[in-house]
């Protein structure tokens, strides 16, 4: 049996202390305000780079994402771990995506963010902590009553490749057509001019360190998702060290850095409407519980071979243009004018596929 | 006999719940386990341990691992 340091119990926290303090970094090297990295606020970015959605502040190629799933694709193929894989209800996980990005925008972030933010001393991130831990016990109930999606195909490897394909032509695009200070538009690219999406830190760096996060994770199977599933499901603490590890590692860095400011108003990419910040994370929260994973975890499984997690991710994006061009999205003045709406209706649909999508398999 | 979990091809947390619905069933005994990731087996076997049993063994074979689990 080959040994995996990764997985151990000092690896998981290793491996969370990591992706804290390279965090915390990003921000300093220009990522925007407790966003060193959000993986929701990433692919939404990546979104309006490709014109989904056209919010002109919220436009940028984020490398760490695609880092994060070539980095995977690399960790997996080194351990011959790379086990293309399909066929499990994948038009459910697609609508899942596509809610789980609602309801993280009405929020303002993925769970990594909620983490980073709660790390900066946004007690905003409070309610969104605890939304998402209310929608992934939601979660465990319909997991406990026989809900599953279904076994998965084997298939072609061609098919693993599809997502770090696409991953590696946005890249492709980045390069051919490359920022331009003060221009809205390089080529077919869209980039931001002002807002959270013009701060950034270089190509290189963001790149290189999404390929290292997404190597380790892809070892460790680092899941903030799973960290509180495994918790209330088995109360297995293994996944939720790697968390703590991680709020722990950013604030000390966010202490070191000055980047460290309690208290909930004016907090950066944020605001204060606090049943909103929890039922957004509630929604995404149930989203990922029900999917098997959150959308950092959903990038490292599309990483290593799974069709599923890719169409997931498919999901989230196309589920940010929905967010920014019906105005579900929240921005730091509150929640947007129909995010409330937004949020039921994911709810419902959670539940509906909760309640409907359940047999014993054995 | 062997009883056997088959988990291959779902994903986690279903191997998981499906080998504790089965401990605590047969509560001592031997269970073999399909599962088809790395992830799957270690989630397992992690499990497994967790509640006082033993790996017995790990076999790997291409549609990926049977894991045999015992408490006596």
């Amino acid at each position: 049996m080959k040994k995996n340091i990764f997985a151990t119990q000092w690896g998981i926290i290793g491996v969370g202390a990591f992706i804290g303090i390279i965090a915390a970094l990003l921000q300093k090297l220009g990522n925007p305000g407790n966003m060193g990295i959000c993986v929701a606020c990433f692919e939404r970015d990546i979104a309006g780079a490709i014109g989904i959605h056209r919010a002109a502040v919220v436009q940028y190629m984020r490398p760490e994402i695609i880092g994060f799933v070539l980095g995977s694709l690399v960790a997996a193929y080194i351990f011959k771990e790379f086990r293309p894989r399909t066929g499990s209800a994948p038009i459910v996980r697609f609508v899942l995506g596509v809610f789980a990005m609602i309801g993280a925008l009405v929020f303002l972030g993925c769970p990594w963010r909620a983490m980073l933010r709660l790390a900066a001393g946004d007690g905003n991130a409070i309610f969104g902590l605890l939304g998402l831990i209310g929608g992934i016990w939601i979660g465990t109930l319909f997991l406990k009553g026989g809900y599953n999606l279904g076994r998965v195909q084997k298939t072609y490897a061609s098919a693993g490749w599809l997502l770090p394909l696409t991953m590696l032509g946005f890249l492709i695009l980045m390069l051919i057509f490359p920022q331009i200070k003060g221009e809205a538009k390089s080529g077919i690219l869209f980039y931001s001019v002002k807002g959270p999406g013009v701060m950034h830190a270089s190509l290189i760096i963001s790149l290189l360190v999404g390929l290292a996060i997404g190597f380790a994770a892809q070892r460790s199977r680092f899941c903030t998702m799973g960290a509180f599933r495994d918790l209330i499901l088995f109360k297995q603490a293994h996944l939720f060290f790697g968390i703590i590890a991680l709020v722990v590692s950013a604030f000390v860095v966010n202490l070191i850095l000055e980047q460290f400011h309690p208290g909930f108003a004016k907090q950066p990419v944020a605001h204060t409407m606090q049943i909103w910040n929890f039922g957004g994370m509630v929604l995404a929260g149930l989203a990922f519980a029900l999917a098997g994973g959150c959308p950092g975890r959903q990038l490292f499984l599309a990483g290593e071979g799974d069709g599923d997690a890719a169409v997931f991710v498919m999901g989230m994006i196309v589920g940010a243009g929905f967010a920014h061009n019906f105005g579900l999205a929240s921005s730091p003045k509150g929640v947007g004018p129909h995010g409330i709406a937004a949020v039921i209706i994911g709810l419902i649909v959670c539940l509906f596929i909760g309640f409907t999508m359940r047999k014993r398999v054995n | 006999m062997n009883i056997i979990v088959d988990a291959g091809g779902l994903s986690c947390p279903q191997p998981v719940l499906m080998t504790l619905n089965k401990i605590k069933e047969i509560k001592k005994g031997e269970i073999l386990i399909k599962v088809d990731t790395d992830t799957s087996k270690e989630n397992v076997s992690r499990a497994a341990q967790s509640q006082g049993w033993e790996i017995a063994d790990v076999q790997e074979n291409e549609g990926g691992y049977q894991i045999a689990i015992k408490k006596n």
